[in-house]
């Protein structure tokens, strides 16, 4: 998008122009979430939805206790979540610390299974920015093609808009073409208009998905939250063509609910949006699940979690 | 493998499964009498009448019409009826409405799928707004019965005997809760005249009262045409009436009772202004405009049916209604996924059809989303009209259907004398965030229920009610009492 | 043959459990032994009090009434067994009805209360009723059930949370009632009961800075001492009809608020 040229002598508005900021009612958001969450697919389309929705996770571990061999089970699970039937394919990434992303790196490179690492000082974000771009650029030497970074929520809450865009400019300059996500943390930012506001600045930043939370603090991510994020997502495409993905995360532990994610993304943004390009889960224990209803569409036969692997 | 490449078919094939509520919950007799003094009888006239499917015109029902001698019989009912009912103690009364709220809720699921099976509304409507209101207007007015010295302190308010009550077909259950419930409270004793095209949940409902061991003759139900409401409203022995309708018959009942000195309250029609500043919360309100007007296939009195967007944002605020548009599924009233269902009636359809015709004859333009009408039944799809004249008819005159004309302004005190400016006044939405706004705007819109940042909302609580020709007196609320009752101080 | 019954186990009602009496203590009542409270156990139950206020006093009016009408439905099917431990079949009616009645204020008291005021400027001035928080209730000693049901239900309808020490002479109708609240939907902690002596509880409750209201219309002892311990936290002091039903009985125990705001273009 070209930018205007102003007369000399005009002083420009430091922050950038983003597209209407507005309000969101939380009440009717809340509302027309909760009846998204009443659809019900097609039972042809359901396997279907399963197994995109395995196509669309991003296997989660971040611990402090994470280890190689941790790590090294998260990367067969990902590459391979179903032990038994071999048509389940495998997810989209694997999430981990940057310390970790060496090792992730050795286990999936060539399987098409996407490294992404957390960095800038995940999950609070509470570290001098310097640190927190050096911190990027490292998991990207490390292994990683992906990042997801936190937006500096101290920043965000006292008002220093531009300062939270500045960061996140930063961070994508050093990412280069890798692919960068931005965590708003939402269940700190109390409203949904400042989701909404945190969501246009991400994006207007150069994010290339924006992401509801770290998995760290309840509540995470939410139905209503995540149709708030593709609203903001929807305004930027029609105003600039620009395509930014999203990705809920935490909480969802569910193939139900994760269904319903897709229901609440198919009406919002439409089926060009049904893919792992443009939408992520932040998961862990959501696979199993997801592999249970996928064997039980296939033999009609309820499971029990003991023949799935624990990774 | 992960599928990392965006699929050239453009993603998964997302359909919604055909998710249909069972009709089997419900069963129809082949043939309803009227109720009549706690028990089921003959019409005396003879005749009878099929209620049929919108969604599909299959009859579902034969139902009996109430001629003048079967009216007799029931407001003669309704009279012995009301000198058992009004002298109970009120804490009993209280306690028999407390039962019926209890039954209603309690066999929800089942009255849910009759009403959207006769009267055509998706099942998610008639299960999640129609049934839990209507349950809860019999809770709240069950709690008044014996506090009604409370409502009207040193007024001493009596019952007024027989109340008339004739309901349309828009909420038939609904409407027959916010007539029956209060008319009971106060001790009155009921003859109620549902709709012609949607009897038959009134019909169960006599069965709940049944159920209720509700004394004979407190509520007695006949069924029939125009001509069964006109008989009731004429006859002598009445001494109440209320009438949900449309203003051309509710102008019809008050000219007849002229002179009589019948107490009568009458809910009218609407032409509802929704009003869109340019600082609103744009997606929430795009809700609000498609709830206000699509809602009930815009079958519904108070319904948003003129949208006054400010003039600032009508382009942006056009691209997302057209997109919401396409989003609304038309279809089967029992399945869970639909939106909009049938039309209640031929007769309602011919008449949408007219006015949407004489708006594109008028000069405005038309908007519809690609919509797959099923072959049988009586439907029509989602419509929104610019470039409206506020002269066009459809712009003046209530279509009582899914259509919407929009217009614009660019101050508040226009927007205020554009809505205003109609002979109805039944009810007005405004969207802005800036909260004196709303309160400025409610102050000056000449209509009984303003709704802020919101649409079609209803409680038991609530007094609901119309300005000007939608009609007088409030359903709801203690204000809703006043009309079931004469006052002796 | 004869059969040996399985007699029931009298204990208190805290936040929706039946524990016994922290102290181990029991009193003997009609040959039963009934847990005798103790000062520990009546501040767990502020505890479970506060605890369950912001749920109770949260839910919509409408499902507080449909809550308490459950509660008269609990104990109609308790009829008997209530009758056995009061005054008989027609108190339990007369109970039974009381609490039908004040649940069907629920969510009336905002109109009756309440409203718009019309003040002398450009803005919208509106009252509406809040609960005031905790109630302490002392319960009269006669009659045991309706005299009981009569005072807290004016506290519960309006939202509060409500601790009450029950008849002292005859507590054993308190937790058959607490046995029909257990069953009746309303959240655990929304009401509590203690049995035992009111010359040993009242005063800690009294004095209890969390506790926002005292009901003293069951206090028998040294009423100004009570009242004197009250003003500690500046309670609300209400007295009432030990088994009557009116609206009056329900507006002490709520506070009104009052909200402006401007109204312009």
């Amino acid at each position: 998008m070209e930018q205007a040229t102003t007369p000399a002598r005009t002083a420009e508005p430091f922050e950038p122009r983003l597209t209407r900021i507005g309000a969101v009612d939380a009440v009717a958001l809340e509302a027309r979430a909760a009846d998204l969450a009443k659809r019900s697919i097609k039972r042809g389309s359901k396997l279907e939805a399963l197994d995109l929705i395995v196509r669309m996770i991003d296997l989660t571990t971040l611990e402090g206790a994470d280890t190689p061999g941790k790590v090294a089970a998260l990367c067969a699970k990902a590459m391979r979540p179903d032990p038994v039937d071999t048509s389940v394919p495998s997810v989209a990434a694997v999430c981990i610390y940057p310390t970790l992303a060496g090792e992730a790196r050795r286990r999936v490179d060539g399987s098409g299974v996407h490294v992404a690492s957390v960095a800038t000082a995940f999950p609070s974000g509470q570290s001098p920015i310097a640190i927190k771009v050096a911190e990027a650029r490292a998991a990207l030497e490390l292994g990683a093609d992906e990042v997801d970074m936190v937006m500096d929520r101290g920043a965000f809450l006292s008002g220093r808009h531009a300062e939270v865009f500045d960061q996140i400019v930063k961070v994508r300059e050093a990412c280069g073409p890798a692919h960068l996500k931005v965590i708003l943390e939402t269940g700190e930012l109390g409203t949904y208009d400042a989701v909404r506001r945190a969501s246009l600045l991400a994006m207007a930043a150069g994010a290339d998905f924006i992401k509801t939370s770290t998995g760290k603090i309840s509540p995470a991510a939410t139905l209503p939250v995540t149709l708030c994020m593709l609203e903001a997502i929807r305004d930027v495409h029609v105003e600039t063509g620009r395509v930014v993905g999203m990705k809920p995360a935490g909480g969802i532990r569910h193939s139900k609910q994760a269904i319903q994610y897709l229901c609440v993304l198919h009406e919002t943004l439409g089926r060009d949006w049904l893919t792992p390009q443009r939408f992520r889960f932040g998961a862990s224990s959501l696979l199993n699940d997801v592999l249970m209803q996928i064997r039980t569409q296939k033999t009609g036969v309820y499971e029990s979690p003991d023949r799935f692997t624990v990774d | 493998m992960t599928d990392i490449e965006p699929r050239t078919d453009g993603g998964l094939e997302w359909t919604y499964a055909p998710a249909p509520e069972s009709r089997a919950i419900v069963s129809f007799e082949e043939r309803y009498g009227l109720y009549i003094g706690g028990e089921t009888v003959e019409p005396r006239s003879g005749e009878w009448f099929t209620s049929i499917s919108p969604a599909s015109e299959e009859p579902l029902a034969e139902v009996a019409h109430a001629g003048p001698e079967d009216v007799d019989a029931a407001v003669g009912a309704a009279r012995s009826g009301f000198a058992t009912w009004s002298e109970l103690r009120p804490a009993e009364r209280a306690k028999y409405l407390f039962r019926i709220a209890r039954i209603i809720q309690e066999r929800s699921r089942e009255l849910a799928v009759a009403e959207s099976l006769d009267g055509g509304k998706p099942i998610k409507e008639s299960r999640d707004v129609d049934l839990p209101l209507a349950a809860a207007h019999f809770f709240y007015h069950a709690g008044w019965a014996d506090k009604l010295e409370y409502a009207f302190p040193n007024r001493r308010p009596q019952p007024l005997g027989v109340a008339a009550q004739i309901i349309p077909w828009n909420f038939p259950l609904l409407m027959l809760a916010w007539k029956v419930a209060p008319a009971l409270a106060c001790g009155n004793s009921v003859v109620l005249k549902p709709a012609e095209t949607t009897p038959l949940t009134a019909l169960l409902f006599a069965d709940v009262c049944r159920q209720a061991e509700l004394p004979a003759g407190a509520v007695n139900i006949i069924t029939g045409d125009g001509s069964t409401g006109a008989e009731l409203v004429r006859h002598a022995g009445i001494d109440k009436v209320a009438f949900t309708g449309s203003t051309e018959v509710g102008k019809a009942i008050q000219r007849e009772l002229a002179g009589r000195g019948v107490p009568h309250t009458l809910e009218l029609g609407g032409k509802a202004a929704n009003i869109v500043f340019e600082d609103c919360a744009l997606d929430q309100a795009i809700e609000g405009i498609v709830n206000g007007i699509y809602f009930n296939q815009g079958h519904v009195c108070c319904a948003g049916s003129r949208l006054l967007v400010q003039e600032s944002i009508l382009e942006p605020l056009l691209g997302k209604l057209r997109n919401r548009l396409s989003t609304l599924r038309l279809g089967d009233p029992l399945d869970k996924n639909t939106d909009i269902g049938a039309i209640n009636s031929r007769a309602q359809l011919d008449r949408i059809t007219e006015l949407v015709a004489s708006g594109e004859a008028e000069g405005a333009e038309l908007y519809q989303p690609a919509c797959e009408l099923p072959e049988r039944g009586f439907w029509f799809p989602p419509t929104v009209f610019t470039n409206v004249a506020q002269s066009f008819r459809i712009a003046q005159e209530e279509i009582f259907g899914p259509v919407l004309s929009v217009m614009t302004f660019r101050t508040p005190a226009e927007a205020v004398d554009k809505a205003n400016n109609t002979a109805y006044g039944l009810s007005a939405g405004v969207w802005t965030e800036k909260g004196s706004r709303i309160l400025w705007m409610a102050d000056r819109l000449r209509a009984g229920v303003v709704w802020a940042n919101t649409f079609n909302r209803f409680d038991p609580a609530s007094p609901f009610g119309g300005y000007k020709e939608s009609g007088f007196g409030r359903e709801g609320g203690r204000h809703g009492l006043e009309a079931y009752l004469r006052f002796e101080g | 043959m004869s059969r040996l019954p399985v007699k029931k186990t009298y204990k208190l009602f805290i936040g929706g459990a039946f524990p016994r009496s922290e102290s181990g203590r029991t009193f003997v009542v009609d040959g039963q032994n009934v847990a005798l409270a103790s000062r520990k156990d009546a501040r767990d139950a502020v505890r479970a009090a506060r605890g369950a206020f912001a749920r109770w006093s949260g839910a919509t009016a409408y499902n507080r009434g449909q809550v308490l009408y459950r509660l008269a439905e609990m104990m109609e099917a308790r009829a008997a067994d209530l009758a056995a431990v009061s005054g008989g079949r027609d108190e339990v009616e007369r109970s039974i009805d009381r609490v039908v009645w004040y649940a069907g204020w629920a969510d009336k008291l905002a109109q009756a209360l309440g409203g718009a005021n019309a003040v002398a400027g450009p803005y919208f001035n509106f009252t509406i009723p809040e609960p005031t928080g905790v109630v302490a209730t002392l319960a009269p000693d006669e009659p045991p059930l309706e005299g009981l049901v009569s005072r807290i239900l004016p506290a519960l309808v309006s939202g509060n949370a409500v601790v009450t020490v029950a008849s002292e002479s005859s507590p054993l109708a308190a937790i058959e009632l607490a046995e029909a609240a257990a069953t009746s939907d309303m959240p655990g902690g929304a009401l509590n009961i203690l049995t035992g002596r009111k010359a040993e509880l009242a005063p800690i409750l009294a004095g209890h800075a969390d506790v926002n209201a005292i009901d003293l219309t069951g206090a028998n002892g040294d009423v100004a001492e009570l009242e004197r311990l009250a003003a500690g936290n500046v309670k609300r002091i209400v007295r009432g009809m030990p088994a009557g039903e009116s609206l009056w009985e329900i507006e002490p125990l709520v506070e009104m608020k009052t909200v402006w705001h401007p109204v312009g273009v």
